[in-house]
């Protein structure tokens, strides 16, 4: 309990100086700059698995701790969803508020850290080409699918119009999960930003085809991917387009990986993490 | 935006008073209103909301945020659920701004932010998982909640942080209920970051039909 015996000017100074050092300009950015870029191209012989999933549909993977997702907006389609649950305890998955507040950011890229509800690294984003991902907004679903592109989008026709939400309850039924294990999505090649009174605003300018983003399993996870565009995509037209993804052998950690040390928080959420694995 | 409401605290039919660092619960009737008053000020009051008849079907933010396409709850916030439904309307706010971005604290958020020290210091998902297997819920049902009285702006580069509140001694927010819901608060016990003023204290709900 030593907190608690702490004084509240001491209890301020310590968050200050945390927030300090977790929002200076410049440390972060030094050490990102100084990071290795991952390959455009991934060589054949360390690919693990890969695919194109369509538009308005979901793909599910396990992934082994160590290997990497990579997800390649081949189309610069407006926003995919994630679902990221532990393999050997789904009740623990991705946690869109933790990432945040511990990193101090909504802007997750390059370097930081997914974090699960229970204050360990579930993903580490070692490659980001595009910049803007979403953890405030989250993925679509019916409802935001009729208000953005009407009425009328029938769920059997032709030309059916799918959304994240329903997409999620499905995969996570086949992995023999239920709804409440939907959760808060990480939503890659979303950039949403927010101004004045907080209100959102959608970067058009920030989707260019090919742009690629690399999330490394730092546990054994399922994870599950849905290609349905943003609620907040501009447009009115539903035409998600498709992405390419591949699970990838990137090789070993190296002890000064900028994903682990990239800041005090990380190191301890590393530090819950790892004791899984010892 | 600030608005202050009609409705006279004798005139409520319920009343809870809230000890700092607790959980608490109660039903919110479809028609009723609930206020959650921040008696000493500078309180985050942590809830969440649950359809009474369907606890699968909770309170979201994602689709919260995105559907009034700003960050913030205020007076007019539409609470919506999982489903995209509609659970609550917020009516009167003395305040002007609320989070639902950064979520609860845990004790296991707490040692990743602020120290392997604080792992054995209490908690809102703490309370939250206790409140919770009231009704049958568990750990999967607890989920990103709002933060009442609770001041994060989040800047344009993405910056955000918990800072200072806003919300002076007396200040409150008022909701009415749009279905029959479950409200699972925790009196938030931190004091390792602003959010109570280094200082928890307690608070009061009220209810009127």
């Amino acid at each position: 309990m030593t907190a608690e015996t702490e004084s509240i000017d001491e209890l301020k100074a310590r968050y200050a100086a945390l927030k300090e050092t977790g929002q200076k300009e410049g440390e972060f950015e030094a050490k990102l700059a100084a990071a290795p870029a991952a390959p455009t191209a991934i060589p054949d012989d360390k690919i693990l698995k890969q695919d194109v999933v369509p538009g308005g549909w979901y793909w599910t993977t396990d992934i082994k701790r160590g290997q990497t997702l990579r997800i390649v907006n081949t189309e610069a389609t407006p926003g995919i969803a994630l679902q990221i649950w532990n393999r050997h305890d789904p009740s623990e998955r991705f946690n869109s508020a933790d990432t945040i507040k511990v990193q101090w950011t909504a802007r997750i890229g390059k370097g930081r850290v997914l974090l699960s509800d229970m204050g360990r690294a579930m993903m580490a984003v070692t490659e980001d080409t595009c910049g803007y991902h979403d953890c405030v907004a989250g993925h679509s679903t019916a409802i935001t699918n009729e208000k953005n592109y009407g009425p009328g989008a029938l769920r059997n026709s032709p030309t059916a119009i799918r959304n994240s939400r329903d997409n999620f309850r499905i995969a996570a039924a086949k992995l023999g999960l239920s709804k409440r294990d939907v959760h808060q999505s990480f939503c890659a090649f979303a950039p949403v930003v927010t101004g004045e009174e907080g209100k959102l605003q959608w970067r058009e300018d920030a989707l260019e085809p090919g742009a690629f983003i690399d999330l490394r399993a730092e546990m054994d996870l399922t994870v599950c991917l849905s290609n349905c565009p943003h609620p907040m995509a501009p447009g009115g037209l539903y035409e998600p387009r498709p992405v390419a993804v591949a699970v990838w052998d990137a090789g070993p950690v190296a002890p000064d990986d900028l994903c682990r040390n990239g800041t005090a928080e990380a190191v301890r959420a590393y530090e819950n993490t790892d004791p899984l694995f010892d | 935006m600030t608005t202050l409401s009609s409705l006279k605290p004798e005139d409520a039919s319920k009343s809870f008073p809230v000890a700092a660092n607790s959980p608490f619960s109660t039903i919110v009737k479809k028609g009723q209103t609930i206020r959650i008053v921040d008696s000493f000020g500078q309180q985050a009051v942590d809830t969440l909301f649950y359809n009474a008849e369907d606890t699968d079907e909770r309170y979201s933010a994602h689709d919260t945020v995105a559907a009034q396409g700003a960050a913030y709850i205020t007076t007019g916030s539409q609470i919506l659920s999982n489903e995209g439904r509609l659970m609550l309307t917020v009516t009167a706010d003395t305040v002007g701004y609320h989070d639902t971005s950064a979520g609860a604290c845990s004790v296991e958020s707490n040692t990743v932010r602020f120290g392997h020290h604080t792992r054995f210091m209490h908690a809102c998902r703490e309370n939250f998982v206790l409140e919770a297997g009231k009704y049958g819920m568990d750990k999967r049902d607890i989920v990103p909640n709002i933060n009442f009285f609770m001041n994060v702006p989040i800047e344009p580069d993405g910056n955000l942080a918990i800072v200072d509140g806003l919300s002076e001694p007396g200040n409150y927010v008022e909701l009415k209920a749009e279905m029959d819901v479950i409200c699972l608060i925790s009196n938030c016990p931190q004091v390792n970051n602003p959010c109570n003023g280094f200082n928890p204290t307690p608070v009061e709900i009220l209810i009127w039909d």
